[in-house]
């Protein structure tokens, strides 16, 4: 039974044809796509070979909208899930009534259809004529002045799709940081608690460097998940995202691609790998971060 | 130390202790009504009646007289039913050809010898890194080439491979001790019925989590159905309900709309609450993000 | 630092509804004496780590007080009793190296206990001095082998000075050569430092080579203290008797007719003052000396030579076991009669318990 196995081949034949086809003759395609000038869709022609589609998206205002968006989004959402999960898991972890009923709780957003919450979050936060919302409700209770989250201001716009993002993201943050809570040993606090060391310094001293490893995962894959935002967006706003100033990246590749502002692959394709340099820049910063940090076995 | 003093960082130890428990358990709640009241808008505004909500200028939290109209809308002014219909098929044979896939792909990888095995499982691992955004262009246009816009085949191909299921089962699989495959083999068992009777049954749970997520990411997938289905006919949950948000029901009506979103969110909560510890052990294990 | 537990008792609650609470510890009294070395002993599961835990303040009792000489401890957190506690696992911190492991509880001190850096480097190298560990100060845990993290966790317990140093199980996880020298090594610690001691374990050789006192408990219930050799030869029931020694002592049904201790139909000793009644005899393995014409006939079974002794395997069947087993010395002929070999008894290692309370009978010259 340690000889060779021909068979194998068979067995990897569908996983290999899908990948083929669905995965990697993308990637070079993608490539050739974002270099063709010019190319046109319908009689699939192209009259040159160049840095054009590039230095195009870079200046489309569209891309540069979507460009800010995606930024803004990242730069809050990423740091204020991270931590806001961590302050939850920690909570989670210091109970033990009603734990378990907890966890279900916060880990139902996960499973959702985060299109369709979204409407709810629409409804919730949006001021029409017959109604100012329940948010606004709760915004003039408390003595403010209401504001249609939805189509008004840039930043409640920005405020709401912030806000949904970390209702959607939070579920697994929690999910990740409350098992790598419960996975430091007991008895690491127990010795801490016999040297006297006080709840802050057991925490900086030892649960922080304890689960760090799982806050940086949660960081990386954070940064990523955020910089590829675009159905949580479309769930609030509506599919016309350059209509409501809320593109992102993402959905500017769609758009490029498809629907009434559609036909252009070659755009796609460079705004697509835009982004892909920008999300392994980001990851390479990330893993060096962490890696200086986090250097124990 | 005297006793006074003894006893005075007693009390306060303890009266600290409950004041950080009853401020622990307030904030846990603060964070829990925030997850929970969207889900209780969603059912409350969708047994309001459409003249009840549009004229409510201060939203109520409650409703004296619930009705069912409004699910009744749902399935008729709009192909709910249709797009329900159309995301179990997606979704279950999506599913069932992606367990096939890879579970035949995991076993080659953990345990038949071939040549380039090694570099090629490490191929697949580079493959992991591929951000599902760059290649979607050109499937888009492979699909389109194909004409197989509008059709389940289409929306289903590109769906069904999973590199990082692979990896996950193929760990799994490792694990299984080398002595049952030899036993197996002394016992003239051939490869494949290995596969069925030996490795599934051992590793069943890792087989039923990625089961699941895979169901929960077939049933919210929204991006590639709408690159690939213009026809309202082989639309999805998802984006029937962008399209119920954008041209159904008429003029806004709100109430409906939200039966159609508690009609399209309750098979995974269904799902989720048969089996939450199953998903939270296998999405803390599997961790990614299945979007 | 005198340690006082005063009728302290531990009741877990049902883990399930309904489920029947435990009782870990039940009405626990006895005294440590000052810089004593105590070896709290007894099976797993009966109480010896709660009682631990409670003296270190990891756990609160749920009657009863206990004392650190004159001072009530019984609520006090365990950072504010001056304890030093090492760990069965070691609990080191994996992430800071050994130096930073002994310094950290230093570095917890507050207000005017408060020390420089300069000092708190100083301590920390005493410490590791003390246990021999100052050439792998800038290691982390993980680099070291079992017994040199173990020696951490006893130089971070001792860097403080506690008033009494804790350790539960500390050689369960080393190696058998290794946990001879561990042993060794922490009595001498002890006796440098003069800090009263507590340790915890399972292995009765363990505790008895090593201790001032052994305390033995059995489902949370205090059986005996005692110097080590006291308690061996003297046991006060038939469960700290079957507990020490190894080999096992050998246990036996017998009966007491005419201040004679019966052993099947053959009457094996004198035992002065003991009325008329069944009992459990137990005869330790070193009790018994080959006899022609001794009274006790067992039918042997196999002989294993040890070296310096040899034992005996033979059966009886009034014994519990399913073999007896002497010790005799190796010069020592053995006679074999028929497949059956006779002994005398060495009447200071026969005991007699009661047959329903398990308690100790004594008899002739033995003493209460």
């Amino acid at each position: 039974m340690d000889k060779e196995n021909p068979k194998a081949w068979l067995y990897l034949l569908p996983a290999l044809i899908f990948l083929g086809i669905f995965m990697v003759y993308p990637l070079f395609d993608v490539l050739v796509y974002s270099v063709e000038e010019g190319y046109n869709s319908a009689s699939q022609t192209f009259f040159g070979v160049g840095m054009y589609n590039y230095a195009y998206v870079l200046r489309d205002p569209y891309f540069l909208q979507a460009l800010k968006n995606t930024f803004i989004l990242v730069i809050i959402t990423v740091p204020l899930s991270t931590g806001l999960a961590l302050l939850i898991s920690l909570g989670l972890n210091s109970i033990t009534k009603l734990k378990e009923f907890f966890q279900t709780v916060f880990f139902l957003p996960y499973v959702t259809n985060t299109l369709a919450v979204g409407l709810v979050f629409m409804i919730l936060f949006k001021k029409t004529p017959y109604s100012d919302g329940f948010i606004n409700l709760l915004i003039s209770f408390f003595g403010g002045s209401t504001v249609d989250f939805i189509e008004g201001p840039y930043w409640a716009k920005m405020f709401v799709m912030c806000f949904y993002t970390v209702w959607v993201v939070l579920p697994f943050k929690i999910l990740i940081l409350t098992s790598a809570l419960a996975s430091v040993d007991p008895v690491l606090y127990k010795a801490a608690k016999v040297d006297g060391a006080s709840r802050m310094r057991i925490f900086t001293k030892i649960t922080l460097p304890m689960i760090s490893p799982m806050i940086f995962y949660l960081i990386i894959t954070g940064f990523i998940g955020a910089f590829k935002a675009y159905s949580d967006e479309v769930a609030i706003f509506g599919t016309n995202l350059n209509a409501a100033g809320m593109n992102t990246i993402v959905g500017f590749v769609y758009d490029m691609l498809y629907g009434d502002s559609g036909g252009f692959p070659s755009y796609a394709s460079a705004a697509a790998l835009i982004l892909f340099v920008i999300v392994l820049t980001i990851t390479v910063i990330n893993l060096l971060v962490s890696g200086k940090n986090s250097r124990y076995s | 130390m005297s006793v006074s003093q003894f006893e005075k960082i007693e009390k306060k130890d303890r009266v600290s202790r409950r004041v950080r428990t009853g401020i622990t358990y307030f904030l846990l709640a603060v964070w829990g009504f925030i997850v929970l009241f969207p889900f209780y808008w969603m059912i409350l505004t969708s047994v309001k009646s459409y003249s009840a909500y549009n004229s409510e200028y201060i939203p109520k939290l409650y409703t004296l007289s619930p009705t069912m109209q409004n699910y009744r809308d749902a399935f008729t002014a709009v192909p709910l039913a249709r797009y329900f219909g159309n995301t179990l098929i997606f979704t279950l044979i999506t599913t069932g050809v992606m367990l096939a896939v890879t579970v035949l792909a995991a076993y080659a990888f953990a345990r038949l010898k071939f040549r380039g095995k090694n570099l090629l499982f490490t191929m697949f691992l580079a493959l992991m890194m591929i951000p599902n955004e760059l290649v979607i262009i050109t499937n888009f246009v492979t699909i389109t080439n194909w004409n197989m816009r509008n059709t389940f085949i289409g929306l289903i191909l590109p769906s069904v491979t999973s590199v990082f299921y692979i990896y996950l089962l193929k760990e799994n699989f490792e694990q299984v001790p080398d002595e049952l495959y030899k036993a197996a083999k002394v016992d003239g068992t051939s490869d494949l019925k290995y596969l069925w009777k030996v490795l599934l049954p051992i590793c069943q749970p890792t087989i039923v989590t990625i089961t699941i997520l895979k169901i929960i990411e077939c049933w919210n997938s929204y991006v590639w159905p709408r690159l690939i289905t213009d026809d309202a006919a082989y639309f999805l949950v998802s984006n029937g309900i962008q399209e119920i948000r954008e041209n159904g029901f008429g003029r806004e009506n709100i109430p409906a709309m939200m039966a159609a979103v508690v009609v399209i969110s309750i098979p995974l909560i269904i799902l989720f609450l048969i089996f939450h510890k199953k998903i939270m052990a296998g999405v803390s294990r599997g961790g990614t993000k299945g979007s | 630092m005198k340690i006082v537990l005063d009728h302290v008792t531990k009741i877990y609650p049902g883990r399930v509804k309904g489920s029947p609470e435990v009782r870990a510890v039940s009405d626990f009294n006895f005294e440590i004496p000052d810089g004593k070395l105590i070896g709290l002993l007894g099976p797993s599961g009966c109480g010896k780590s709660t009682t631990l835990n409670m003296i270190c303040g990891l756990e609160a009792p749920t009657s009863g007080r206990v004392f650190f000489g004159e001072d009530d401890v019984t609520d006090l957190p365990p950072e504010n009793r001056g304890v030093g506690m090492v760990f069965q696992s070691y609990a080191l911190y994996p992430h800071l190296t050994v130096r930073q492991n002994i310094m950290f509880p230093l570095e917890n001190l507050k207000g005017s206990e408060k020390l420089s850096k300069e000092v708190m480097r100083e301590k920390a190298e005493e410490a590791a001095r003390l246990v021999q560990i100052d050439k792998l100060l800038d290691r982390k845990p993980g680099e070291l082998s079992g017994g040199q993290q173990q020696r951490v966790a006893i130089a971070r317990a001792l860097v403080k000075r506690p008033r009494v140093l804790l350790l539960d199980e500390p050689l369960s996880n080393l190696d058998a050569r290794l946990r001879l020298q561990t042993r060794e090594e922490i009595r001498r610690i002890q006796v440098e430092t003069g800090i009263t001691t507590v340790f915890v374990t399972h292995d009765q050789e363990e505790a008895m080579s090593i201790s001032d006192q052994i305390v033995v408990m059995s489902a949370g219930v205090l059986q005996q203290i005692g110097a080590p050799q006291k308690v061996y030869d003297d046991p006060v029931n038939l469960f700290v008797a079957k507990f020490l020694g190894t080999p096992a002592i050998n246990v036996f049904m017998g009966k007491v007719r005419n201040e004679m201790l019966w052993i099947g139909d053959e009457a094996v000793l004198q035992v002065k003052g003991v009325e008329d009644r069944n009992v459990y005899a137990g005869i330790r393995p070193e009790g018994f000396t080959l006899q022609e014409d001794g009274p006790l006939s067992l039918k042997l079974v196999r002989i294993e030579v040890m070296g310096r002794d040899t034992s005996v395997i033979s059966t009886h069947g009034a014994c519990e076991g399913t073999t007896v087993r002497s010790i005799v010395p190796s010069d020592a002929k053995i006679n074999n009669n028929g497949g059956y070999v006779r002994f005398a008894l060495k009447p200071y290692k026969v005991h007699l318990f009661d047959t329903t309370t398990k308690e100790r009978i004594y008899f002739g010259a033995q003493e209460e």
